[in-house]
């Protein structure tokens, strides 16, 4: 029996067809744009442009606290999934709803909101600036901004595979002696690890990119609280289209690589844990 | 975040962790984690949902319906409004098609189609805005041609349009794809077995076992896309009145100095986020209540 002949439904060519007409209409033939733009250029003018002193800058600070924002969303973000699956507590069901903010909120809103805590007459700000130490307008600043949209992308990652886990492995463990933290790192933690480190991915890869809810907060002062994203905009802003599309395909190549390590990561995740996603 | 409703079912209550010896952990160590998690939540996602409403009601009642009600925030909220209406229901048809032929059919380069399908996830909004600049700029592909026949992409709706549609791109479809995988392909079979046309399968028996599923999909896409801020901007040309959606409202509010109005014409974004979790959070029990029932 021929392929074809075996497919029950309806609707194979139809969708298949629309699906990729689609895709490479809004997204593939657009992205692919952005190489050939840049394939203009010579290696060494490309280099040039994509490593001048404020883009290199600017790099340092989106990967810098994009990593900083992860390490500390993974941490946090782990506790809270253990609190949302494995503790009763009031407001539980708040909080479980609540964690998927950052996705819902709009990017200026969060931008604008984190702003006016920090800054000088804020909440957090008003009480911090006046012993010296400075979060709007700093790194620090950004850093803020990337937790918070970073935040549910862990706990939404490890939340399902620590609900799934077989407590019959913990009561084995218990049964041969083991105490409760050697329980957490020697059978729970390393099953939940690839799904721990896919969240930090996908936090990371959110975060380099990561425009509205920085942009406000960082103050984007040259070499100091720029990100590579602005770089983009400031380059368009100036009419360097050439200029922009260099440092967006550097920013493209970061993200295929990612979306790559992300797709290995899930295969770990479903081999360690029987789980299909 | 994808799959919401397709894993809504798989919790066990809290209650059968701490009720056995073996998965419980002692009192102190149990209330340390919930106050370090709750303190980090507070401080990291409700201390910024709060200032945003305390902020917009700073100036009163009054200061806040005048913001809401200038001609320049009731236009950018007509274009916000006209931009999601184009671009949601255009990513519905394509998470639908593409949702049905990844869930129901098996393929060479299903895997990779999938990550293609995830691509706008991954790129920055900037980036996703940059991309239709170099297509339909004045220096772009098309511009010239574009041009000589007067017809507006960029700095204009279309270009707002399709911005939105490309970073709302894979959201229904990621919601869809996990739960019709899940519910596997036999009812369909079995309905087309019977004599039923394409177009009567999906309406009779798919659709009904992903309508909520669909649901949550078209509402997160349509907050993203109310909200998109990054790649609009890009786009947009911020022409006061003409091209300026909510967000990019907001922004230049507050560059100028207006808090209590920028942070007005916000709340509404928020309350638009707080519908969108609160329509999850139903639909996540509306999925539990149908898993209990079979």
């Amino acid at each position: 029996m021929s392929k074809a002949a075996r497919r029950v439904l309806p609707g194979f060519n139809l969708s298949l067809g629309y699906t990729l007409v689609y895709l490479s209409l809004l997204v593939l033939i657009p992205l692919a744009a952005t190489f050939i733009k840049t394939s203009a250029l010579t290696w060494e003018q490309f280099w040039q442009v994509t490593t001048t002193p404020r883009v290199l800058a600017s790099y340092k600070l989106s990967f810098g606290t994009a990593l900083f924002a992860a390490g500390i969303n993974a941490v946090f973000g782990l506790l809270l999934a253990w609190s949302l699956v494995r503790y009763s507590f009031p407001g539980k069901k708040l909080v479980d709803s609540l964690v998927d903010l950052p996705f819902a909120l709009p990017t200026a809103v969060a931008g604008i909101a984190l702003t006016a805590i920090y800054s000088k007459n804020g909440w957090v700000g008003s009480i911090i600036e006046p012993l010296g130490y400075k979060i709007a307008f700093t790194p620090w600043g950004v850093l803020i901004a990337l937790i918070f949209i970073g935040l549910p992308f862990v706990v939404r990652t490890v939340q399902p595979i620590l609900q799934d886990l077989d407590t019959e492995l913990e009561e084995a463990a218990a049964s041969l002696g083991a105490h409760r933290w050697q329980t957490f790192r020697q059978v729970i933690f390393p099953a939940l690890f690839p799904a721990l480190l896919t969240g930090f991915a996908l936090a990371f890869a959110r975060a380099v990119g990561e425009y509205g809810s920085v942009i406000f907060i960082a103050g984007n002062i040259p070499l100091v609280s720029e990100i590579t994203p602005l770089m983009i905009i400031t380059k368009l802003e100036q009419y360097d289209y050439t200029g922009a599309t260099a440092i967006a395909v550097v920013m493209l190549l970061l993200s295929f690589t990612l979306l790559l390590i992300i797709n290995a990561l899930q295969g770990w995740t479903s081999s360690r844990t029987g789980r299909d996603r | 975040m994808a799959g919401a409703v397709a894993h809504a079912w798989s919790g066990a209550n809290a209650r059968n962790y701490e009720n056995s010896a073996a998965t419980r952990e002692p009192w102190w160590v149990k209330w340390t984690i919930i106050a370090i998690s709750l303190a980090f939540f507070s401080f990291f996602l409700l201390l910024p949902l709060v200032a945003v409403f305390t902020e917009a009601f700073r100036k009163g009642i009054d200061a806040y319906f005048a913001a809401l009600s200038d001609p320049d925030a009731v236009s950018s909220i007509k274009l916000t409004l006209i931009a999601a209406g184009i671009a949601v229901p255009l990513n519905l048809v394509f998470g639908v098609a593409a949702a049905w032929l990844i869930a129901k059919f098996q393929f060479r380069g299903k895997q990779f189609l999938i990550s293609l399908i995830d691509l706008p996830f991954s790129v920055s909004p900037v980036v996703a805005g940059l991309i239709y600049v170099l297509i339909f700029g004045a220096q772009g592909w098309f511009g010239p041609w574009l041009s000589d026949h007067d017809i507006k992409i960029l700095f204009a709706v279309p270009g707002i349009v399709l911005a939105t549609v490309f970073v709302t791109f894979p959201f229904v479809a990621r919601e869809l794809i996990p739960l019709m995988e899940a519910q596997g392909r036999e009812e369909e079979e079995a309905a087309v077995v019977l004599g039923a046309s394409g177009f009567q399968t999906f309406w009779h028996v798919t659709l009904p076992n992903i309508k909520w599923g669909l649901l949550y999909g078209v509402i997160l896409c349509n907050a993203r896309a109310m909200g998109e801020f990054g790649a609009v901007s890009v786009v947009s040309g911020k022409i006061r009145g003409e091209t300026n959606t909510m967000p990019l409202h907001v922004e230049i509010l507050y560059n100028e100095y207006r808090f209590s109005a920028a942070f007005a014409v916000a709340s509404l974004l928020a309350l638009l986020a707080l519908v969108t979790l609160a329509v999850k959070t139903y639909v996540e029990w509306r999925a539990a209540q149908s898993f209990k029932e079979e």
